[in-house]
């Protein structure tokens, strides 16, 4: 049988296509930085290629058929009344039954590997952070330094980082792409996460829960270094900054709006605690019911960067 | 008097609302106008408005599903267009309060009245006629489930002009859809619309279910049934076990932000994450409550224009009904991110992928059911085949995001939104294109123009695959959904690409458009052979195109699976039986009356107009109470007046 050039040189084309659109992913997943994201990609991938290498086959039988059966090639072999075969039914019984086999084997693996909860596994002891979504900010508290920031979280590379979440607001999702893992973060409740930076760089984290009108600007910068930058900058906090305290903490979480950096020179202790309690004191009904157009107050908020 | 409804509630200061509504408005009034000058307001109420009759209100469903597409779709083309346009410094067009409800829309309209009533449509046009009975078993309450999705549909439009809309995303996640973080009408409008179609669809539930089990024609057995019957059964199972949790679900955050109640709140003890396993208790069987009919499409398709039988009958129940089961045990894989520890997020994985397993078979079986046979590429086949290429594709990106680590780095990013629209799109709509391009002779008497439905398969098609790849790569590089602007110049190329895709299916739809109108007005010349144009397998082909209110004069006898096309072979004719007489229900403005309540009421409880509401309520007490005491709801027609139908019918077609 002998295909027409065209559909060889379409497949060329979206192979070359493909490949090169992923080639170009230089951020994101596929590009991780921490044995996290690194460990969850290569999870990915061990999913992705078995199961490309059935459904492959699987769209080129469906072309094929189709075009071999069509109803104009008298060489194919017309059988009108053929609509059972036990081996054929069997087989297509086991073939996806292997590979959720297969598959599911490494679901169950990953998902108890990767289990966010889980501490990694290190010499070094991990560094604590406290983390709480606002509207539509996020502030880091690090208790054993006694410092937090907003929007900003500076991180000592090689070093696992505990991560304990909750929000002021409501549901959010913190995910930083080129670390890997990706916790909600809810009001009233607390949520753990383990990363690990490998590299020194700058890396984007965001919320991937959509959160309000402000959401589109929920982004934080990670600022993976070493350890010494690390501590320079807890330094440059304790210096540059305020103190938040309880009344400090009700009234940034009470301002609606985005972007910009902050640092916090002293924090009070069980802040994180206090977080969680006063989220789930906040009133249930708005205190002046906003008219119906009431979202243009939004560009209020500052959206330097 | 008016609760919280003033006339600020109205957006006189945005152009592109105000614009949309004009032609709206305008095109509703020339509708109307042209209906009272061609003297239509009888027929419009004795033929359409009060009809009990399966076929038309199936016709009606799936009319109101494709206007619904047009509204869902403008959105769609505008998020996409904002994506383009918001990159760097740039804000695009649409301020987020603005496009916070067109996305929300986006996927309220195209689930509850985009693609739900297109299957329902299609459910209640064949499933009747394919298991050889003369109604549904219901036809007065088949005709209030569909005016209470018509109301439904019709309140979330309404919020486009008064108030606004939803600014929560389609799901209305609390604490967000709260009233301390909502604060407005968009979240009620969201609720009151899907209570009131949601009752619908539950009530449409009972009845194709009761419809199936108790009216199949003598010697039609479930083993003889066809498959597209046996996907609307197990999706109206699914409809009557999934719809009530959500009808629960929605009155419970209904309570929270009427009554001061604390289901999902922050305070007061409220869990928000309630909510969330709930709504997907029902929106994962939601899913299959849409792809099962399809998947029922695709097999009538593709054994007709193959000429053979169905390869694997059995399995292909099997796997429909497995499916069924397990449609309720994988809710969670939807938020594997919520922190529910690995035991759980391991097991929901698994469950998640041994679906794939009866899905995967049956893609073998119409691969099979290709093989042997001589197929015709007629526009149904190649949405067919369009689907077992699209859709494979979109299983595998399911399943890759059922292992949980995974989701972790792809969860809610564009990976996702490229993921369900590679299944909703390739599976669903194509399904429910090929369904109607495959029923419209049925229905009508004539077929729609060939040419213009491939050309308008071809710009889907490409146009899919444009719009929805670059998204997949998107989500690798680590883009969330629902943005509305963003500071990362990499992803604008692929927004752009996806851009062109939407522009490829809006050329799509407009060859639609073009082929429904063409098709109308050139109906003679494509009304040959409307009785059986294809050469089908199955009994609905077996009486005149349309069918007559009763659908068969004679019920039809099985005697095996594809009744009709073993008819054909036998080709004896059998001996020619007297007619019996036939009761047929009479027309009913139940349905439009409760619809017109449920307007009232579900506008009045929007805006807090309390009385507008306690009207509605009395309006459906009356409604009941007449109803109780209609005991003439039926009329018979005798032997003689079917022969005379039967004779004209002949004639006709």
């Amino acid at each position: 049988m002998r295909l027409p050039n065209w559909p060889r040189a379409a497949l060329k084309t979206s192979i070359a296509i493909a490949c090169a659109s992923l080639s170009a992913c230089e951020e994101g997943v596929l590009v991780p930085k921490g044995p996290v994201g690194a460990q969850e990609k290569q999870l990915l991938l061990e999913a992705l290629i078995p199961m490309l290498m059935v459904i492959t086959p699987i769209i080129l039988l469906t072309l094929w058929f189709a075009w071999w059966f069509r109803a104009s090639n008298a060489r194919a072999k017309y059988r009108p009344r053929w609509e059972y075969s036990g081996h054929i039914e069997f087989s297509i019984w086991m073939i996806p039954l292997l590979i959720i086999l297969f598959l599911g084997t490494l679901a169950w693996v990953g998902a108890h590997q990767l289990d966010p909860y889980r501490p990694l596994v290190s010499s070094r002891k991990p560094v604590r952070v406290e983390v709480v979504a606002m509207d539509w900010r996020w502030l880091f508290i690090y208790p054993d330094q006694g410092v937090a920031s907003v929007n900003e979280l500076a991180i000592p590379t090689g070093t696992p980082i505990s991560l304990q979440l909750t929000s002021a607001t409501v549901m959010d999702s913190f995910f930083v792409p080129e670390l890997g893992g990706q916790i909600y973060a809810m009001p009233g409740m607390e949520t753990k996460l383990s990363l690990l930076a490998d590299q020194a760089g700058s890396y984007r984290g965001i919320s991937a829960q959509f959160s309000g009108d402000g959401f589109s600007d929920m982004h934080f910068q990670v600022l993976a270094t070493d350890d010494k930058a690390f501590n320079a900058w807890v330094d440059h906090v304790k210096a540059a900054g305020t103190r938040l305290d309880d009344a400090a903490y009700n009234q940034l979480a009470s301002e609606r709006s985005t972007g910009g950096t902050l640092y916090y020179a002293s924090i009070t202790n069980d802040l994180f605690a206090h977080a969680m309690d006063i989220a789930t004191r906040r009133p249930s009904t708005a205190g002046a019911a906003s008219p119906a157009h009431a979202g243009a107050m939004l560009t209020a908020g500052p959206t330097e960067h | 008097m008016f609760g919280k409804l003033t006339l600020q509630a109205i957006p006189f200061d945005q152009p592109i609302i105000m614009g949309t509504c004009m032609v709206l408005i305008i095109g509703i009034l020339a509708i109307l106008g042209l209906i009272t000058y061609k003297q239509k307001w009888q027929w419009l109420w004795t033929e359409w408005l009060t009809t009990v009759d399966h076929k038309r209100i199936g016709i009606m469903y799936t009319l109101l599903a494709m206007v619904m597409l047009l509204r869902g779709f403008s959105d769609a083309i505008m998020m996409r267009s904002q994506q383009a346009l918001a990159s760097g410094n740039a804000r695009g067009f649409l301020p987020p309060e603005h496009y916070d409800q067109i996305f929300s829309a986006h996927g309220t309209i195209m689930i509850f009245f985009m693609a739900m009533p297109f299957v329902v449509g299609l459910m209640n046009f064949v499933v009747p006629l394919q298991i050889g009975a003369r109604d549904v078993a219901f036809p007065v309450l088949n005709s209030v489930s569909f005016w209470l999705t018509a109301a439904g549909s019709l309140l979330i439009n309404i919020s486009l002009g008064v108030g606004e809309f939803a600014r929560t995303g389609w799901l209305a996640y609390p604490p967000l859809s709260e009233l301390s973080f909502s604060p407005g009408v968009g979240v009620d409008y969201y609720l009151w619309s899907l209570q009131i179609a949601g009752v619908g669809t539950l009530l449409s539930g009972v009845n194709l279910i009761t419809t199936i089990l108790k009216l199949r024609a003598p010697g039609m057995t479930l083993s003889r049934m066809p498959v597209f019957s046996w996907t609307a059964l197990a999706a109206n199972m699914l409809i009557v076990a999934a719809f009530p949790v959500l009808t629960a679900t929605f009155a419970m955050l209904i309570a929270d932000r009427y009554l001061g109640m604390h289901f999902f709140t922050n305070d007061g003890g409220g869990n928000p994450m309630m909510y969330i396993n709930l709504i997907w208790a029902w929106g994962h069987p939601e899913v299959y409550i849409l792809i099962l009919p399809a998947f029922g499409v695709f097999s009538e398709v593709i054994a007709t224009f193959s000429r053979k039988p169905l390869f694997g009958y059995r399995s292909m129940v099997v796997a429909t009904m497995a499916i069924t089961l397990l449609a309720f045990t994988t809710w969670l894989h939807h938020f594997f991110t919520m922190g529910s520890g690995a035991d759980v997020n391991g097991f929901f994985g698994i469950t998640t992928m041994v679906i794939a397993i009866p899905t995967g078979v049956k893609i073998f079986n119409w691969l099979f059911t290709i093989y042997g046979g001589r197929i015709r590429f007629t526009s149904p086949v190649l949405w067919t085949i369009g689907f077992m290429v699209t859709f494979t594709i979109g299983g595998m990106t399911g399943v890759l995001m059922a292992v949980p680590p995974a989701d972790f780095v792809l969860h809610n990013s564009l990976f996702l939104i490229a993921h369900f629209h590679n299944v909703i799109i390739g599976g669903v709509v194509f399904g429910c294109f090929a369904g109607l391009t495959y029923w419209f002779p049925k229905a009508f008497g004539f077929r729609l123009h060939e040419g213009l439905g491939k050309a308008a398969f071809w710009c889907w098609f490409i146009g899919f695959y444009l719009a929805f790849m670059p998204l997949y790569v998107l989500g690798f590089m680590g883009m969330t959904r629902r943005m509305n602007h963003y500071d990362d110049p990499a992803w604008l190329p692929y927004l752009l690409v996806a851009e062109c895709g939407a522009v490829f299916i809006l050329i799509g739809i407009l060859l639609q458009i073009t082929q429904l109108v063409w098709s109308i007005h050139k109906r003679d010349e494509l009304s040959k052979d409307a009785r059986d144009p294809w050469d089908a397998r199955t009994l609905e082909w077996s009486t005149t195109s349309p069918p007559p209110a009763y659908n068969f004069a004679l019920l039809p006898k099985v005697e095996g699976l594809d009744a009709y096309w073993e008819a054909k072979q036998g080709a004896e004719a059998s001996p020619q039986k007297a007619y019996e007489p036939i009761e047929i229900p009479k027309n009913s403005g139940l349905g439009f009356m409760v619809s017109f309540f449920a307007v009232i009421g579900g506008f009045g409880m929007i805006w807090h107009i309390w009385w507008m509401g306690i009207v509605a309520l009395l309006g459906f007490i009356a409604l009941l109470i007449g109803r109780s005491w209609d005991e003439h709801d039926e009329y018979e027609l005798m032997p003689s007046d079917i022969a005379r139908l039967e004779r004209a019918g002949v004639h006709a077609s």
